[in-house]
């Protein structure tokens, strides 16, 4: 049998390992590691610039995957047997090194979720909805995704709460003054994006919390998009809750991650109800089960955690800070290349962002440009990005985006650019 | 595979340039919204029906080159016909869009430069959200959606 754990690792003993020195990554060898990439589509080499959508797995994390099902597959925390043993280790050493990654104090503070959306709702029905009162207020800012508005909106029209939104500028960038006017006597919790996935723009997680805290009001940080572009540390944050989703960190996807404080958690009612998250069930009354598992209802996404503690190895091996260099370097010469193009206009242009490129060209729109650019082989995001406040914000109905990831490459960009070129013949 | 010159047909480029029945109509009795969620694409149709008869039509909105393209068609084709025709036109323009291409769409007119949609089936709601939305302008439901 194959061992789960140290299969298809990648060497740490090369340049990557170098990487806290001076960041350097070795893309050609990174891209080997990613099968998909070699693949073709409508005839031509692939060009993957969704990754703000979900990152591709590289084959550690298949493997991974793959040796749970053919060697120690069996249902967690239930039976004495041997498979039963071995998959429950291998799923609580999925939680120790999403522990690490996040630099949580204990594994008690980390929740499986099914994604980061699973992991604000269950802040909003578990803390904020027992917290709320008529007039309470919970603040966001204008650069949320859908799944940092609608779960707020809906304990607020459950409780008379107040949805408030801390604005952005012109650039994308979040209005701290802003921030600091709306928090007041009512404000009960803060939620807030590390990093826009319409923009790019990263948000000074740390310094909002900070703020917030000034004013004893809890704070959750969705970094869903932060976490596989920059180093988050939840304790270096100090954030009371932090979601982030296993399908971006280039893990697989129904797989994702709530980071509470302790103390919090410990006060919470439990979310959904059923097997694994009691202590004893009567028909009279059930007594929850201790941390984490309280907020772990019914048989988890076993071979999801294992997928993910292969991909945050993988993350790691290569480097974040290798990868968070590369990609800011990418990203400079992505604008670069757009700018080149005549009628292309960027959005998101905050002094710090990453990643991330929201473009439209002029007379064209963005769904047209995403078809166009496909049968090229380069896949590129279009629409609103489930961030319509942003597009509103912008007056505009929808953008194209590419995102990048550690695999992608100046040509990448300069496929896309060429395509974007084929885009204005069609139109011209 | 759909080429992309099926797709984005000169009678598709220049109507999405030129947008014909492309205003509000202050007199219409028929009007409807159409949505499509997956884009943002959205369109305001009026129609003037009387005896039967689709005397006058027109659209407003934002959206790709295809819905923008296919609402301006639609307008052409449908205006002067029976309000019957029309729905018996809409059945043959999804016909057209959606399935392999069995009968000639030779005598749909301009309507026919849209037949390379069904090589792209991701923009097949672009290309009937129009449709959709005359059909509830008709019934006069306030608002559609393509999702």
């Amino acid at each position: 049998m194959r061992e789960i754990a140290t299969d298809g690792r990648p060497d740490l003993s090369g340049p990557a390992r170098a990487g806290r020195v001076a960041p350097t990554l070795d893309v050609a060898r990174v891209r080997a590691d990613f099968p998909i990439l070699a693949r073709t589509v409508h005839g031509k080499p692939l060009v993957y610039l969704d990754n703000a959508a979900t990152t591709q797995k590289p084959q550690a994390v298949l493997d991974a995957i793959q040796a749970y099902y053919t060697g120690i597959n069996a249902n967690v925390h239930r039976g004495v047997h041997e498979l039963s043993a071995r998959a429950t280790d291998a799923f609580e050493a999925a939680r120790e090194r999403v522990r690490a990654f996040f630099h949580a104090a204990s594994t008690r503070e980390i929740v499986f979720t099914r994604n980061a959306t699973e992991g604000i709702n269950l802040v909003a029905h578990s803390f904020a909805r027992p917290l709320l009162r008529e007039g309470d207020e919970v603040l966001i800012s204008a650069m949320e995704h859908h799944s940092n508005i609608v779960p707020w909106q809906i304990v607020c029209g459950m409780t008379g709460a107040r949805l408030r939104v801390v604005p952005i500028d012109d650039a994308g960038g979040l209005r701290l003054d802003e921030l600091e006017r709306l928090l007041g006597p009512r404000t009960r919790l803060v939620a807030m994006t590390h990093m826009s996935n319409a923009l790019g723009t990263i948000t000074p997680a740390a310094e909002i919390v900070r703020i917030a805290h000034r004013h004893n009001v809890p704070v959750l940080i969705d970094a869903s998009q932060a976490a596989y572009h920059l180093r988050v540390d939840v304790q270096a944050l100090d954030c009371d809750f932090l979601v982030a989703t296993g399908h971006k960190l280039y893990g697989p996807t129904g797989i994702g991650v709530l980071y509470g404080k302790e103390t919090r958690l410990e006060g919470m009612p439990p979310f959904l109800g059923g097997g694994d998250m009691i202590s004893s069930v009567t028909f009279e009354k059930s007594t929850w089960n201790a941390l984490p598992y309280k907020f772990e209802a019914g048989t988890p996404h076993i071979e999801g955690a294992i997928g993910l503690h292969a991909a945050l190895d993988y993350i790691d091996g290569v480097g974040l800070e290798a990868i968070a260099a590369h990609e800011r370097e990418l990203t400079a010469y992505a604008t670069g290349v757009l700018q080149e193009i005549e009628g292309v206009r960027i959005y998101g242009t905050a002094p710090d962002k990453s990643s991330i490129v929201s473009f439209v060209m002029a007379g064209i729109h963005p769904h047209d440009v995403g078809t166009i650019v496909d049968r090229e082989g380069v896949a590129i995001r279009t629409g609103h990005h489930c961030a319509q406040p942003v597009m509103d914000r912008f007056g505009i109905p929808a953008t194209a985006r590419l995102s990048i990831a550690m695999y992608n490459t100046r040509e990448d960009i300069d496929r896309l650019g060429r395509a974007l070129r084929r885009v204005r013949e069609v139109f011209a | 595979m759909g080429d992309l010159n099926d797709l984005y047909q000169e009678v598709i480029l220049d109507h999405n340039r030129r947008p014909r029945n492309f205003h509000a109509l202050a007199d219409a009795n028929h009007t409807a919204e159409g949505y499509n969620p997956l884009c943002g694409d959205r369109l305001t149709l009026y129609l003037k029906v009387h005896d039967g008869i689709v005397t006058d039509v027109s659209f407003e909105g934002a959206g790709c080159a295809i819905s923008k393209a296919s609402a301006s068609l639609m307008t052409d084709a449908v205006k002067g016909k029976s309000v019957a025709e029309a729905e018996a036109l809409f059945e043959r323009f999804h016909r057209m869009v959606t399935t392999p291409p069995e009968e000639s769409v030779e005598d749909m007119g301009k309507l026919s430069a849209l037949a390379g949609v069904r090589e792209f089936p991701v923009r097949v709601k672009c290309a009937s959200l129009a449709w959709h939305t005359l059909k509830a302008a008709i019934a006069e439901k306030k608002r559609t959606s393509t999702e």
